[in-house]
């Protein structure tokens, strides 16, 4: 069995893109994401896209090998909102254990198809956990800041058993992302640590923060470096940011950690920032040319995209990452 | 060993971890920043106030659920210097979980407090798990040990590590505490086993607590208390790698309770030995220690023979010479002796002091000796407020003590109302009343409201109609309310405009009243050119406070008036004679000769510097704290009409102590601000790909795309040779040069001064609404200030290595301008819109422009970040027309819209 820990001391480890702006080009309507199915289901369930991987397993099939054609050597599970807390937007609590099984199969699958085809550059797997929508050290209540919608607990039940079925279902690794409240996020690395005691399994984590603007905070509040402190005490395949920023806005958030951390640093920022209309627009060779201001300056472990980002952004990346080493994973004296 | 202990040992070093090798490691805490400890830290002060078994005054606010003020004390700790705050909540009476979670919770939305790492404190490890799991940072355990059995002690700190907390590990075992130097190191080196070998906890986050108990208790086993504690730092620092030691040093001198003076020193001697072998945290008070080099030789040296355990008899002569230094604290007396003074005496001394403890109290004994309720204000009340007009007018009294003096007058009629009305209608007789207005389009209204008071106190009443006033608002309440004067004001040069629309309206509906012109873009020769011709009737530019209220008894007075009116108006035709007389003198070159009489910049010599962050960026969630050090205090006092530079206007013989008074009002006001977080402050900027196309405008792009075009205006007055026409394009790179240069452009705004002002109105208390309004306008040129200087040196980056000193920031000794439209670089208001454009400003922040383009709300300042080396500021000046129809047709709009805009800085 290849070992990503291995690799990644090999090469830098390509991360794949967007999955919603693929999704988006299908066009599917509330019957296709029903499918056969959920055709009867009470709530609309358009816009559920994790829901896909049980509807439409081929255009997620098809999702995943054109990031791994163009070079990605981890593929995320389309697993973003896959807990009970997410999916009770549409009232599908009871599938989150399917789902997240499934997704993760179908993912496996096509990269075990890939690893076979190409055995020297062996592709991974990483179980996408995100952030939920709801935030366990924020009020969502202006007027009782000391309200919360949600509790540690709640949340790493409801991580716990995403974990399970992500593991079940064979995922390489886990990633933690998109993290807005650390408080979330060490609910999750909680609930990892314990199914890896329960199933005696040693599965690698990484985990991606996000700064919201140019306060070069988090959304609960914390600079990049208290990120790095809270969440350390967990032994980490890699940490770092995603979403909210391009790649050049970035850059001094990953600075701030990289240098006082012996964890590998992974990015996938979005393609650039959101034009007046909520696109990004920027291209596969800009986003490409910033990253590879990362690479000179020897920044980097792990690189893909989030939003905005494409099969198109993904090679690039790929391209110019080729051309340099990964980032030592030792912290100098 | 355990089946959990095993599983954990897996765990212990990351695989990435191994390749690090055997170095030192610190401990790392979090709260919303980060908190290391390492050889360079100094001792880390544990705030230990929001402790239950602490401070009784928690104890009973916690009880009583006023969490309010229980967050103050947490607030308080970290204003004072504690980096840690220790919170307990274990107390029989109270629920300890739910309290702690609430707790924790609500320090959690402040960020002045959640800033510094948090330490759970509490013997039921219920309430530690149930801290655990709401507090984001990385905290500390306060405690476990080994006192139930190794087992139960590995599996909470099993649970510690998962949750990612350090923890303080008690020198406590089965057998009990430790308390001499053996106990404490067997039991630490056993913990630290456990904990490294079985559980595989990180080292460095684990803190000794080797039990500080008290000296000088009697008992003979209680001399070697201190110095086994000391002795045992030692041995553990340098026998359990990376670990640090902590304890609660009150503890020690526990004996001397009701003698601070010894246990003050007995704290200090203690940490100056303790801290040497090797204890690096602790909970201290540290408003109870006294510096180790100010305690007295003597006590010092009775002190360490029992610290250090010297003398058999050390306990016995500590005690002796304890008696002679039981230490009596100075209180500050506030003379009080006043009060002792006849009734009216009183009264008026309150109004000159501005003192409002008593005055109702006072009003009340008046009002019973009154024949009539409205007799204590015509009588008491106004007879204090004549020695304050006098003194005012004398000089001899500051604005701010006026507002103060309202502030008093106000609460004692407040309380007076009700019995003058019972006593049916006869209201108190002003001397007149005047209607005040900032003028439509306009937002500025901190002068205007300071005149109202002092108006307001010198007994004329106010109709006060607020700002962005509409004219026919205006008309229509002169006629409705019969007022006898009418005041306007404008800090934006369109408001001359809006003043000049009215006077005219004025004199068309056949208005009498006099016309007051104030206000910071205002001045007497705009006034005398081009108001006062339009009103036959008085017009007056009154520009301070003070002036005000005599001005205004002029005009109202029927003996005086008329003289006084044709004086008026014969002094301010001359003026105007005057002033346009002079205008005439000056020579201006054309459009086309400016143009050649650019500022050259040697383009090819100039390295241009990409900015590092391209694009438009957000900044919500910035502490107002983090601006203080950026404010400008001298503006402050000028808004009171206090003349002078700060900090030197704080010592002025004139003015100084009415400054300091202020300054420390202000001061006061600005540390709630800060504790409540009733003001927000917000902003949002951009930087991008910019070049000058045409000579005057900068065409600004995205990946060479076009994205707006800012246009910019060209001095023409006639300059020496050699000496260049400026316009700010020629701060940036020609397109013809073809290499892309940048510029960016910002808006930074402070959201709720409105609101909160209105709240101190509501309660009568103008002058803290004035000096809301003040203190708010200081931040947002403080936040303009920061931004710039994190936009140089962060995300444009071209000043990297710059270390300026606020005075230097102040005096504007750096590299690259931030000049704002409507202000004399760019006197264009016009171009916020293409600013609002360009970063969507009122969307993403909420900053809206009125039709005179003012910002709302407004303490707001935007405007263009320029790099280049040889960027400074400069005055437009006045332009000629050829100028204002090249402008009209590069902007598109009519020439019409062109002329009003610009029609202040137009040459006649």
């Amino acid at each position: 069995m290849p070992d990503i820990k291995k690799e990644i001391q090999k090469r830098i480890l390509v991360l794949d893109g967007a999955m919603g702006t693929m999704l988006q080009q299908y066009n599917f309507s509330e019957e296709d994401f029903r499918g056969e199915r959920f055709k009867d289901f009470p709530v609309s369930v358009k816009g559920n896209n994790d829901l896909l991987s049980l509807t439409q397993p081929k255009a997620l099939k098809e999702i995943h090998a054109k990031y791994l054609e163009a070079g990605a050597d981890i593929i995320e599970t389309n697993t973003f909102s896959g807990t009970t807390i997410a999916m009770a937007d549409y009232q599908m609590e009871d599938l989150v254990y399917e789902l997240n099984y499934e997704s993760a199969k179908l993912a496996k699958e096509v990269a075990d198809e890939f690893t076979a085809r190409e055995p020297h550059k062996p592709r991974f797997v990483a179980g996408s956990l995100g952030p939920t929508n709801r935030t366990a050290s924020m009020s969502p209540d202006v007027n009782d800041p000391g309200f919360r919608a949600v509790t540690f607990d709640e949340l790493r039940i409801a991580y716990k058993l995403q974990v399970e079925a992500l593991v079940d279902g064979g995922v390489d690794l886990l990633l933690v992302e998109t993290v807005f409240d650390t408080l979330n996020a060490k609910a999750a690395l909680f609930a990892i640590e314990e199914v890896k005691e329960e199933k005696n399994v040693d599965i690698p984590i990484m985990l991606s923060g996000t700064i919201t603007d140019a306060s070069g905070r988090t959304l609960s509040g914390q600079t990049a470096e208290a990120f790095l402190i809270s969440t350390s005490h967990i032994p980490l395949l890699s940490i770092g940011f995603n979403c909210a920023l391009g790649a050049n806005l970035l850059q001094p958030h990953l600075e701030a950690i990289a240098s006082k951390t012996d964890f590998a640093i992974s990015a996938h920022p979005n393609a650039g920032l959101p034009n007046a209309f909520g696109e990004y627009d920027e291209t596969a060779e800009e986003m490409a040319a910033q990253i590879e201001e990362y690479l000179k300056r020897n920044l980097i472990n792990i690189i893909g995209g989030c939003c905005g980002t494409t099969p198109e952004h993904i090679k690039a990346i790929a391209e110019v990452s080729a051309k340099y080493k990964p980032r030592q994973l030792v912290i100098p004296a | 060993m355990n089946k959990k202990a095993e599983n954990m040992d897996k765990d212990k070093v990351s695989p990435l971890r191994e390749e690090v090798g055997e170095g030192r490691k610190y401990l790392q805490l979090s709260g919303l920043e980060p908190l290391i400890l390492n050889e360079n830290s100094n001792f880390i002060n544990v705030g230990e106030r929001t402790n239950v078994a602490g401070s009784r005054k928690f104890l009973r606010l916690i009880k009583e659920e006023q969490f309010d003020e229980a967050l103050a004390i947490a607030r308080h700790q970290v204003d004072g210097g504690a980096q840690i705050i220790d919170i307990n909540m274990d107390d029989g009476l109270i629920d300890g979980k739910a309290s702690m979670v609430r707790f924790l919770n609500l320090i959690a939305a402040e960020p002045d407090i959640c800033r510094v790492p948090i330490m759970i404190d509490s013997s039921k490890w219920e309430i530690i798990e149930a801290g655990l799991k709401v507090v984001q940072g990385k905290c500390v355990v306060n405690s476990i040990s080994l006192k139930e059995g190794e087992d139960n002690f590995i599996w909470q700190a099993k649970q510690i590590k998962r949750y990612g907390a350090a923890v303080i590990i008690m020198a406590f075992d089965e057998d009990g505490q430790a308390d001499n130097y053996q106990r404490r190191i067997e039991i630490a080196e056993r913990s630290y086993r456990v904990l490294v070998d079985k559980v595989g906890f990180a080292s460095e986050d684990i803190i000794f607590d080797l039990n500080i108990f008290p000296v000088a208790t009697g008992m003979e086993e209680h001399r070697k208390n201190a110095i086994d504690f000391i002795e045992a730092t030692r041995w553990v620092r340098e026998n359990l790698p990376n670990v640090s030691v902590s304890g609660g040093v009150s503890n020690v001198s526990f004996s001397f309770r009701g003698n601070n003076t010894v246990r003050e020193a007995m704290h200090s001697v203690f940490l100056y030995y303790a801290i040497q072998a090797g204890m690096n945290m602790g909970i201290v008070n540290p408003a109870m220690l006294e510096v180790y080099d100010d305690i007295p030789k003597d006590l010092l040296e009775h002190i360490e023979d029992v610290v250090l355990d010297r003398r058999d008899d050390a306990t016995e002569r500590l005690l002796d010479f304890a008696e002679t230094v039981k230490g009596t604290k100075k209180e500050r007396v506030i003379d009080e002796s006043w009060r002792e003074n006849p009734l009216q005496d009183r009264i008026t001394h309150a109004l000159v002091k501005g003192i409002d403890t008593y005055i109702v109290e006072d009003a009340e004994e008046a009002r019973l000796q009154a024949s009539k309720p409205i007799e204590v204000i015509e009588m008491n009340l106004m007879m204090g407020m004549n020695v304050v007009g006098d003194l005012f007018g004398a000089g001899k009294m500051f604005l701010p003590q006026v507002v103060k003096s309202a502030r008093v007058m106000k609460k004692a009629v407040a309380y007076l109302n009700p019995f003058i009305e019972a006593d049916k209608g006869e209201h108190q007789k002003a001397l007149g009343r005047v209607l005040m207005a900032t003028v439509k389009g306009d937002v500025h209204d901190i002068g205007k409201n300071i005149v109202s008071v002092v108006l307001g106190c010198n007994n004329y009443e106010i109709v006060d109609l607020g700002v962005m006033v509409p004219p026919e608002k205006i008309i229509e309440t002169a006629k409705k309310e019969n007022v006898d004067i009418i005041g306007l004001s404008g800090l934006i040069t369109p408001s001359l405009d809006e003043m000049v629309y009215l006077a005219k309206e004025m004199e068309r509906q056949n208005f009498t009243v006099p016309l007051l012109i104030g206000g910071a873009t205002t001045s007497k020769a705009h006034t005398a050119v081009k108001i006062n011709p339009e009103y036959k009737n008085a017009v007056v530019h009154v520009n301070d406070a003070s002036r005000a209220v005599t001005v205004v008894s002029d005009l109202l007075n029927e003996d005086t008036k008329s003289a006084y009116v044709t004086s008026l108006k014969k002094d301010y035709a001359e003026f105007r004679e005057k002033f346009l007389k002079r205008g005439k003198t000056k020579s201006y070159v054309t459009l086309a000769q400016a143009r050649k009489n650019k500022l050259a910049i040697d383009w090819d010599a100039t390295q241009l510097v990409k900015p590092k962050e391209m694009g438009i960026q957000k900044l919500k969630q910035l502490s107002l704290k983090e601006l203080v050090p950026f404010i400008d205090w001298s503006p402050f006092f000028r808004s009171w009409d206090l003349h002078g530079k700060y900090p030197n206007i704080l010592t002025d013989k004139v003015v100084g102590e009415q400054a300091t008074q202020l300054y420390n009002d202000a001061q006061q006001i600005l540390k709630e601000i800060i504790a409540n977080q009733s003001l927000k402050a917000k902003a949002i900027f951009g930087l991008f790909e910019a070049n000058t196309i045409n000579d005057d405008d900068i065409s600004i792009q995205k990946k060479g795309k076009e994205i707006a075009i800012f246009r910019t205006l060209r001095q023409q007055l006639k300059k020496r040779e050699g000496v260049p026409s400026i316009a700010l394009s020629d701060f940036v790179s020609p397109i013809e040069k073809g290499e892309t240069d940048h510029m960016g452009a910002f808006c930074v705004s402070i959201f709720g001064a409105d609101e909160l002002a209105g709240s101190y109105k509501a309660k009568e208390d103008d002058y803290n609404a004035i000096m809301v309004q003040a203190i708010a306008d200081r931040f947002a040129e403080a936040f303009a200030e920061y931004l710039h200087k994190q936009v140089r040196t962060k995300h444009w980056g071209y000043a990297k290595n710059e270390g300026l000193t606020n005075d230097e920031l102040i005096g504007e000794s750096y590299k690259g301008i931030r000049p704002a439209p409507g202000y004399p670089a760019c006197p264009d208001h016009l171009e916020k819109e293409t600013i609002w454009h360009l970063l969507n400003v009122e969307e993403q922040i909420g900053v809206k422009l009125t039709e005179s383009l003012a910002m709302w709300p407004a303490a707001s300042v935007s405007g263009y970040y320029f790099g280049n080396e040889n960027a400074k500021y400069f005055g437009l000046g006045k332009i000629t027309e050829d100028q204002i129809i090249d402008y009209a047709n590069r902007k598109g709009i009519s020439l019409e819209k062109a002329k009003k805009w610009l029609h202040p800085n137009t040459a006649d």
